[in-house]
């Protein structure tokens, strides 16, 4: 039983940390604001979800303590993550930086020209 | 809906009174008993059961859960990928949603599933701008989901 736990536990912890890992790479490869949005508001939200999942499994099941504050934190870290994405990347876009050059298409332009 | 809940509890707390006995497993007794006799009596109200939109808020929370775990596979493949040849852009998206809430809960979808970003909302609230990070790879997957995503949602609010 406590290997399967310990199982569990560590397979949540590595993957957070390897999600945020990549979504650092993400940032540094990626070629303009928006790609690097997409990293980050993705990649870090269950990264770091699933770190904390791990911490409040660890918690609970080997030292015996229900942590509610965990939960709440996996819940507040859902729903304000995809909203400050989509602030950034209006922000920027409001003020003016540019697509990456290898964009296809940008529909926003008309929208703003009329 | 919250007319029936409110129904609901004060069925339990009258079966507690029944009882006599003031704790919570009489109370949880009591409300399934409350929830099978609104169940029974569902043609007299105007709004539906109102069991259904919670299933359906238990749906669309799933969905949500779902969609994180996806995109996270396709933004993973996009950055480990050796050659970067993506093509973003942004396009428009019409929508159907009427009321602000449910298009804040359908942009914070779109911003969750694989491959996009809502960048704008237009002013009359009828069309999500989006920036796709892979253009030609995603268009077609795209209008599926969100013709699933705008369906669960309608279905949360809908109203009769």
């Amino acid at each position: 039983m406590t290997v399967i736990v310990d199982g569990v536990i560590i397979l949540f912890l590595v993957i957070g940390a390897f999600l945020s890992l990549v979504a650092t790479f993400g940032v540094i490869r990626l070629p303009d604001v928006y790609t690097r949005n997409h990293a980050a508001s993705k990649a870090a939200t269950l990264g770091v979800m699933s770190t904390l999942l791990g911490a409040f499994l660890y918690f609970y099941l080997i030292e015996g303590h229900f942590s509610s504050r965990i939960l709440l934190g996996i819940a507040f870290i859902f729903i304000t993550a995809p909203v400050s994405g989509h602030l950034i990347s209006r922000a920027a876009y409001n003020a003016g930086i540019k697509l990456a050059d290898s964009s296809i298409r940008d529909d926003l332009k008309d929208k703003n020209k009329r | 809906m919250a007319f029936q809940i409110l129904l609901n509890f004060f069925l339990a707390f009258l079966w507690m009174f029944l009882q006599v006995s003031f704790n919570s497993s009489t109370f949880i007794v009591g409300y399934i008993l409350g929830l099978i006799l609104i169940y029974g009596m569902r043609r007299f109200f105007k709004q539906e059961f109102y069991m259904r939109r919670v299933w359906a808020v238990f749906y669309l929370t799933l969905l949500f859960f779902k969609e994180l775990i996806l995109a996270n596979i396709d933004v993973l493949r996009v950055i480990l990928k050796p050659k970067l040849d993506i093509q973003p852009g942004i396009f428009a998206m019409p929508t159907e949603l009427k009321s602000d809430w449910e298009i804040t809960l359908l942009s914070s979808l779109i911003t969750l599933t694989p491959g996009t970003l809502v960048i704008d909302v237009s002013d009359d609230n009828k069309v999500l701008y989006v920036h796709a990070i892979d253009l030609p790879d995603v268009h077609d997957a795209i209008d599926g989901i969100k013709n699933s995503f705008e369906k669960a949602i309608m279905e949360v609010s809908r109203n009769g």
